[in-house]
Parts: C-alpha cells; structure tokens; sequence
C-alpha cells in the first residue's frame, strides 16, 4: 500500500515537474532561437574564401534527465510498440541547446558561420538514472586576417 | 596552436604533415553527484553536474591532445573529431583525436 502511494506521487510529481521543466526549457530555447537564427551553422566541409577568415573551435554540450513520468511511459510503450515521443522531445530539447550553447560560444568571437558541425549523442546511464548528453561542435568561422604567429602566441 | 574540425584552411598550406595526434579522459562523478543526479531524475531538467563534469573531461582530452601536438612540432591539429562512450555506469570516455600539421601563411 505504501509503496503503491509512493509510485503514484513519483508519478505525479513527475509529470508536474517535468512538464514544468519541459516548458520553461522550451520557452527559453525557442528565445534563444530567435537571437542565434542570424547565425548560420552549417554542415559543410568546404569553408567559404569569399573573404579571410582565421578559425575557432566551438562547441556546447548539455545533459538532460528523463523524469519519472517520461520513464514509466516510455516503459508502457515499449510493451506496444511505436513511437516514444516522451523521448523524442526529451533530445530534441538536448540537441537545440547544445546546439544553442555551440552559436553562444561563436557569437562571443564574433564569428560570421560555424563550419562542419557534427553533433554527438551519448547515453549517460548510472544506475537507474537515464540521461543523454549531446554536444554540438564546429569551427566558428571569424572574419578577419589573422597571421599564425599571433594566433600561436594566444593559444 | 590553431585546432578546428575543418579539413584545409583556405588561405594557409600545410607545409608538413606530421601525424595522428589524440588524447582522451575518462572521469566518474562523486557519490553526491550520483545521488543529485538520481534526485533531478524523478523531475526531469538539466542535469549541470553531469554536464560540467563532461565539459572538463573533453577539454583535459584537448590538452593532452595539444600536448601531443607540440611535442611533434605542429602549429595546428586539423580535422578534429571527438568520441564519448560511457564504458560504466558513472564513467563516460572521452577521445579525441586530428591530425599535426605545421601550417604556413600563404603570401
């Protein structure tokens, strides 16, 4: 009976909670969005030569829990079969801000692009914990000429 | 030390190529990051622990790549790639590894 009471608060307070952090992160992603949009990351190897540029490495990464909820319906569905959307937004929520973060990152250099970004999923699993980390990375791409020597002496 | 993911910088030459150079890290999270972490999972959000830890790993990867790399004498490292595994519970690998170059400045 007690551990019956305790399933249904973890459920509940599950759903509640992650709801909540769902929208809240949502919210502030697709804000994000807006202001990085201007920034261009792009998938190319060929980095463009209409101007010189020198060159960055950038990269973000997030790791983002399952909760309860999410957890138990992902279980329920495994049963049946189909599509696990609890999941499918939980990385599409750790891909966008990885994703974010990486442009954050450019824009502080003042980069024109971000050329050949890759992304990287990785399960992150202790115990009963499930929680992916994805992280974004590519090189910013920085108008201006830049001589190696001085980009040496900085590094 | 210039390090990208890019395969040729179009206004440098490769003067010299001088091999594959990597490194790696592989770290674990402490008890109380275990237990915090497991806390966050009934709610669901960021876990900034995890995401801190996997940030100083990857960088300590970085280094010891750079390292590598000045030791052979390259001013750059290009086409870097980075890999994560998690080879335990607790314990994530991080990898990377480009190739040394020494680049020159075209004029």
């Amino acid at each position: 009976m007690i551990e019956a009471g305790f399933f249904v608060v973890l459920l509940v307070g599950g759903y509640i909670f992650g709801r909540l952090a769902e929208k809240r992160h949502m919210k502030s992603i697709i804000k994000r969005e807006a202001i990085n949009n201007a920034l261009p990351a792009i998938a190319s190897r060929h980095p463009p030569t209409d101007q010189p540029y020198h060159q960055h490495l950038v990269g973000g990464s997030v790791v983002i829990g399952s909760d309860y909820f999410k957890s138990f319906m992902s279980g329920l569905i495994n049963i049946f079969g189909g599509r696990v959307t609890p999941f499918e937004t939980l990385l599409d929520r750790a891909r966008r801000e990885a994703m974010l973060r990486m442009k954050e990152e450019a824009r502080r250099y003042n980069a024109a692009y971000v050329f050949n970004v890759k992304y990287e999923t990785t399960r992150v699993a202790t115990g009963k914990v499930a929680a992916m980390e994805v992280f974004a990375y590519g090189t910013a791409m920085i108008p201006g000429n830049r001589q190696l020597s001085s980009v040496i002496s900085s590094a | 030390m210039l390090i990208t993911n890019l395969e040729f910088l179009p206004d440098r030459k490769i003067h010299k190529h001088l091999g594959l150079v990597q490194g790696s890290s592989v770290r674990a999270k402490h008890v109380g990051r275990d237990i915090m972490a497991s806390l966050k999972n009934i709610f669901g959000g960021e876990l900034r622990g995890y995401t801190e830890l996997l940030h100083d790993s990857r960088e300590e990867a970085t280094e010891r790549m750079l390292e590598q790399a000045r030791g052979v004498g390259a001013n750059a490292v290009l086409n870097i790639r980075y890999s994560t595994s998690s080879i335990a519970a607790g314990a994530a690998e991080i990898f990377v590894y480009g190739t040394a170059v020494e680049l020159k400045d075209n004029d």
